[in-house]
Parts: structure tokens; sequence; C-alpha cells
């Protein structure tokens, strides 16, 4: 099946970049490699047939979000973040120890349990826009206002706290 | 398209408080931008939204409604609690009254605006009977909070603070999405009853989804209201922001953090509640314990205050525990209670501090002599809560013992009790700094005729409580039964 | 589906996990964000895999609402970095630490 190849074609650029955002000391490289990982999400999210988040993916996450990051990191004049002192080594190797359980432990319960998992028959047609504005303005017509009132007290906060004459 | 199945005009018309509040908010800001220069109008304005939103809320009468296909539930359980939030939003907006220029910044409309989007937020979270509307509720009042706490711009400590709150909250949201998102995928979907009747049912994708989403919406939870070992965040941000707000944020975010858990974990998981049983009785243990012994050593009474809060959220998670309606009434009067000890409380240190110092016990010193009511008003605030009768503290914490008594958990109550006697500790040393050591004086509060006032209602509110707690008892057990 | 519903839960899950364990292991702030930002993405695709699945278009919604909030949270982050930066000239949580006891 050449669609699920793509699909673990996309998944290992997914993790892969997100590694590197991690790990990459200056500030610019991650949001670089961020970008990367969203572009790849979006492909998954087209094999998934959900197009219409496929494309405000790359708008809001790739187009606005990380265009924000890359503005403040340059405005403010980040270059490589500085060495870590020695002590923090302990505080990394024990961070990622963590991770590395809590990954390996929750995906092992997963697999150990999903078992009853089975396939689905129906055809998939909800990711079209027509099905996500219908639903956005019937049974979702509160949380969408709602969203409107958080991106209106962003604005509001944004705007007070970074302007510098107000 | 028939659309009266998603909404009609009786569900507009259950969302009118939301709406008074977010119009007020609207003109408060727009009162900004006209540059009308005097705070006092719009401290009024933002004021009587919130008053006419009470008032609209009882217009509203408190039968069970279902709104926006689903979205809300209203019942007397979220009306007591959207009482209690424009009741602290109320208080807040009063004690504020002056300090943000006292602490060396200009007050700004943004102010009252942002106090209404963070109870416009609380109200929506415990109306909520869907994942989706609680998480919005939940960022609407987080976001709100973030600006908040960060609100003084020029002063570091209020940045740090904002720039932590945001990055632990911000950390927390992904948990709890995560769990959400995974309860959706066991029980495809996110309504309350609708995951309820999908357990019921039997009809989950997988056990394991639904138990991690569980646990993720629980991380998320114990995040947001500061349960060790996810309370790291709440000394530094208790201390760095303007007291004020401090006063806002261990009161009315708690108690909605509170109001939504247990509406969460009994409407739509009341079948996967007894194998959390003991996650939550090592919570309670755990925070009660460790916010105690951190209050202990704390030299700045902002942070003691901050571990002290972080101590009855372990007392509160008893009630949760023991979930039946003795423990979910004795909860709601505790939540009560609390705000109004916390609220006069940092009111009053509010009221105390001066621009650019740090406030240790030591500067409480001789506060008695200088200013003899305020520091008696302190003193009672310390006492109720530490749990003395005949203050409203000790009915409070009895009501929570008894009921979790009642249902078998002595081992549990000892520690509790051990730990309010360790507490005894650091909010008597508050008392004796300001009583017994006569030194010069480095505080010198000052209080409006309105803002004694309102300190004289807590107060008031502390010893009725304390002395004839039946009136509340009797509101908060039938709210419980609603809810159970 | 042209893959089994685990593969995907397991790619967010991996996600989310590189997510929390740069929120645990940097100290810039902007990095900080953007490991957030990786959890946030998780869940999306978590989201969308379950929405998928059971042929609704509700895990879509949700998943316009997290961005929704994203796009917020980051805005309001950054002012804040910003204000501090100003007031003081770092971004490395390490060096901000005037609140202490």
């Amino acid at each position: 099946m050449p669609l699920s190849l793509l699909f673990y074609f996309a998944a290992l650029i997914a993790v892969g970049s997100a590694i590197l955002v991690v790990l990459n000391r200056n500030a610019v490289y991650s949001a670089i490699f961020l970008v990367l990982c969203f572009f790849s999400l979006a492909m998954i999210y087209l094999l998934l047939e959900a197009y219409f988040l496929a494309v405000l993916e790359i708008f809001i996450y790739a187009g606005a979000i990380m265009v924000l990051f890359l503005f403040v990191v340059m405005l403010l004049n980040l270059g490589r973040e500085k060495a870590l002192p020695h002590f923090m080594k302990f505080q990394r190797a024990l961070s990622l120890m963590l991770v590395i359980l809590f990954f390996f432990g929750v995906s092992l319960i997963m697999v150990v349990g999903s078992g009853e998992l089975h396939q689905p028959t129906i055809k998939f047609s909800s990711g079209s826009v027509y099905a996500l504005g219908e639903a956005l303005f019937t049974k979702f017509l509160l949380p969408f206002e709602v969203a409107s009132l958080l991106l209106l007290v962003a604005l509001i906060g944004t705007v007070y706290l970074a302007k510098r004459k107000i | 398209m028939d659309l009266s199945q998603y909404f009609t005009s009786s569900d507009i018309a259950g969302i009118t408080p939301e709406i008074i509040l977010t119009l007020t908010a609207l003109v408060v800001l727009t009162l900004e931008m006209a540059r009308v220069f005097r705070p006092g109008i719009i401290l009024l304005v933002a004021a009587s939204g919130l008053v006419l939103a009470g008032t609209a809320l009882v217009q509203g009468g408190n039968d069970d409604k279902i709104l926006f296909g689903g979205m809300l539930y209203l019942n007397t359980f979220s009306m007591f609690f959207d009482f209690l939030y424009l009741f602290v939003g109320l208080l807040t907006l009063i004690f504020s009254q002056g300090y943000l220029e006292k602490m060396g910044s200009e007050t700004r409309g943004e102010y009252p605006a942002l106090i209404l989007f963070a109870v416009i937020g609380m109200m929506l979270m415990t109306r909520a009977n869907d994942l989706v509307m609680v998480f919005l509720g939940l960022e609407l009042l987080s976001l709100s909070l973030y600006v908040l706490v960060g609100f003084l711009r020029h002063n570091l400590l209020s940045n740090e603070s904002g720039l932590k709150y945001l990055l632990l909250g911000a950390f927390a949201t992904g948990f709890f999405l995560f769990g959400a998102a995974l309860t959706f995928g066991a029980t495809g979907t996110t309504n309350f009853s609708g995951i309820a009747s999908a357990i019921a049912a039997g009809t989950v994708l997988s056990e394991i989804y639904l138990y991690l989403g569980i646990g993720f919406l629980l991380i998320g939870f114990a995040f947001k209201v500061a349960l060790a070992p996810f309370h790291m965040w709440s000394p530094d941000v208790y201390q760095g922001a303007p007291t004020t707000v401090t006063g806002f944020l261990c009161t009315a975010p708690k108690a909605a953090g509170f109001g939504a858990m247990l509406k969460v974990f009994m409407i739509a998981f009341p079948e996967a509640f007894p194998e959390w049983q003991d996650i939550f009785w090592v919570l309670a243990v755990l925070t009660m314990t460790v916010g105690n012994i951190s209050a202990l050593v704390q030299s700045n009474v902002k942070r003691m205050l901050a571990f002290s809060s972080v101590s009855h959220a372990g007392y509160l998670v008893m009630g949760i525990l023991v979930k039946d309606i003795a423990g979910v009434s004795a909860v709601l009067f505790y939540l009560i209670v609390y705000s109004a000890m916390n609220l006069g409380a940092f009111a009053i240190i509010s009221l105390a501090e001066k621009d650019e110092q740090s406030l240790t016990f030591k500067q409480f010193r001789g506060l008695a002599s200088q200013n003899p009511l305020l520091s008696g008003a302190l003193a009672i605030f310390m006492v109720s809560l530490a749990g003395f009768p005949p203050t409203a503290g000790f009915i409070a914490k009895y009501g929570l013992f008894s009921a979790a008594i009642a249902k078998g958990y002595i081992w549990l109550v000892v520690i509790a009790v051990l730990n309010t006697v360790v507490s005894f500790y650091y909010y008597f040393r508050i008392i004796v700094n300001m009583y017994m050591r006569d030194e010069k004086v480095g505080l010198q509060p000052s209080t409006g005729l309105l803002t004694a006032g309102i300190l004289a209602l807590l107060i008031a509110i502390v010893f009725i409580l304390g002395i004839t707690p039946g009136y509340l008892l009797e509101i908060t057990v039938d709210v419980a039964t609603a809810v159970s | 589906m042209i893959v089994p519903l685990e593969h995907v839960i397991l790619l967010s899950l991996a996600l989310f996990s590189i997510g929390v364990f740069g929120v645990l292991f940097r100290r810039n702030a902007i990095t900080i964000f953007m490991s957030i930002e990786l959890m946030l993405n998780a869940v999306n695709l978590a989201l969308v895999g379950f929405s998928r699945y059971y042929d609704s278009v509700d895990g879509q919604v949700f998943v316009f609402l997290v961005m929704t909030l994203a796009a917020a949270e980051v805005a309001v982050g950054l002012a804040i970095i910003i204000a501090l930066y100003r007031n003081r000239q770092t971004v490395n949580i390490d060096e901000i630490n005037l609140l202490k006891n």
C-alpha cells in the first residue's frame, strides 16, 4: 500500500523533526524544524481525509504561529543558548529517562490492551469544509462564539503587555 | 435546515449573564479607549455589570436546563458557583481600587475587563456539560489570568510570575487536552452524559484509552488547582502577581477548578470512579502535607499563603474522594468560607503593601499598635484559616472531616487533623509578629471607607457561618443533591 | 483508514512525549513554548485520528478550537516574553529567579 507507506514516511519526518526542535540549541533552527514537523503533520491530516484541517495546519501553525515565533526570536536577537552548567547534566538525563519511561509505559499499555480495536467500514466524508462549517454553526455554535472571546482576550492582553507606550 | 434542535431563543436567554458580562467588558474597554480618565467610573461600570449579571441569574430561575444541544447544563449546582464567582469578582474589583497606582503602574480599563472575562470563563466551566466547553471556559479563564498576573508590566517580579504561570498553565492544558482527546477516542463523544452512557453500556473503544484519558484529565486539573506534586508554580505565581490578583487567583479559579472536576468525575465518569479512589487518597494526603510543611519554612507572607492554599486544596480533595452528598456539600461550604477568608487576608495584605518591597513576616511587627483594626481583622482571618471555633473555618473543616469519617477514611482524617495542627504554627506566626513584637513598623496601611465596609462584611460572614452555619448548609446540601 | 488507528495514536503519543521532554529539559522560554506547541499538535493528531475512526466531525471541530487556543496562547506568551525581555534582557528561565523565599 503506497498510501500507508506515505503515512509512515510522514510520521518519521514528524518525529525526527520534533526531536530536532527539542534538542537544538539555536531557537531559529528549532523554529524551522517545527515548521517541517507541521508540514508533515499536514500531510498526515490529508491522508486521514481531514482536508480543511490540513490547510489550517499550514495557514495557522506554519504561517501565523511560526512567523510570530521567528519574529520574536529575531526581535530579541536570541543567539545560541548558553552551554548548560555542569550540574544540569543530571537533570537532563533524569528528564530524558522519565519521558522515555513514560512513552514506553503508555505505549506498552496501549499495545497490550488494543486487542479489541477494529477497523471502520464506513466511508468517511466529514473532512470537507462543508461538514466542518455546518457543525461549527449548528452543534458547536456556543464553543465557536466562546472561541471569539478567547481571541479577544488574547488581543487585549497582547496589546497591553507588549506595546511600549499605551 | 431546522436549527431549533441546536439553539432557540431560550438557549440565548440561558446565557444572559455571560452576554451581560461580555457587553460590560466591551463598554469598559471603550471607556478606556475614549480616555475617560476616572478610574472610579470604569470600576463602577464593571461592578454594576457584575451586579446586573447576578440579577439576570436570579431572574433566570433555578430549574434544570440543557442549552445549545447539550453544551451547557444549568442547575442549582452551576448557579451556586455562578454567584460565588460574581461575588469574588465584585470584591476583587473593589479591593483593587487604587492598588495599581500604589504599585507604580497606571490604572487601566483592561484590568476590570479581564476580570470580567475570567468570570465568564469560570461560569462556562461549571455550567459546561461537554469537555469542549470545559476546555474553552478553562482557557478563557487562564488567558485572562496570565495577563492579570503579569499586569504590572514594568515590574520584573510580575513579568516573571506571568511567564511562569503561562508556561506551566499551557503545559497543563496540553495534558488536559490529551486526556479529552483520549476520552473522545474511547467513547466517541465529548458530551458528559454521552460519555457516561457509553461507559455504562460498555461500548468504549478501549478501556486503555478511557483510563489514560481520565488520568491525563486528572493531571490537567491537578495542575490548574495546584495539587501536589503539580503545585510547583503556585508559590512563585502567588508571590509575583499583584496582591489583589493573587487574592482573586486563589479563590474563584480554584473553586471553578474543583467545581468542574466534581462535575466531570460525578457526571461523566461515575462508573470509572471506584478504581480512582486510591489516587485521590494519595493526592489528598500529599497535597495537604506538602503544602503545610513548605508553608512552615517561608519568610514571605504571600508565599506562605500560597502554600497554605495548596494545603487547603488537599482538604478539598477529601470531599471529592468521599463523593456522597455530605462530602460534596462540605466541599461547597468549604469553598465559600475559604474564599471569604482568603479574599479578606489578601485584601489586608494589599493595603499594607508598599511599592518595591517583599512582604516578610518581620515587616508585620508592631502593626497592631499602629493599626489595631486592620491587624484585628487579619488575625481573625488567620484564626479562621487555621480552623478554630467559633469561626467558619472550623465548621468547614469539621464538615469535611466528618463526611470522610462517615465513609470510613479514618486514617485520612487523622493525617488531616495532624496537618491542621501543624498549620497553627504559620498562621499564628503572623499574629505573634503583629501583636507581640513592638518595633518600628515598616508598613503603613491606609483604608478607604468602602474597603473597610467590605472587610467588615467578610468578617461578619466568617463569624455568622461559624456560629449559625445552618442556612448555608441547607443550601449546599440542596445543591449537592442536585448533582449526585 | 489507510493505517490502523493505533499507529496514529502511537505517533501522537510519541510527539506528545517529545513535547513533554522539551518542556522539562529546555531552559529557554521560547523553546519551551515550541515544545508546548508540539504537545498541542500531538493532541490535534489524536483528535483527527479518532474523528476519522468514528466518521464524526466533532473531533475536527475540537481541533479547530485547539488551534484557536494555540494562536491565542502564543500571542499572549510572546507578549509576556517581550515585556520581560524589555525589563531584563534574558529569556532563560534559570536566570529568571527573583521569586525565591
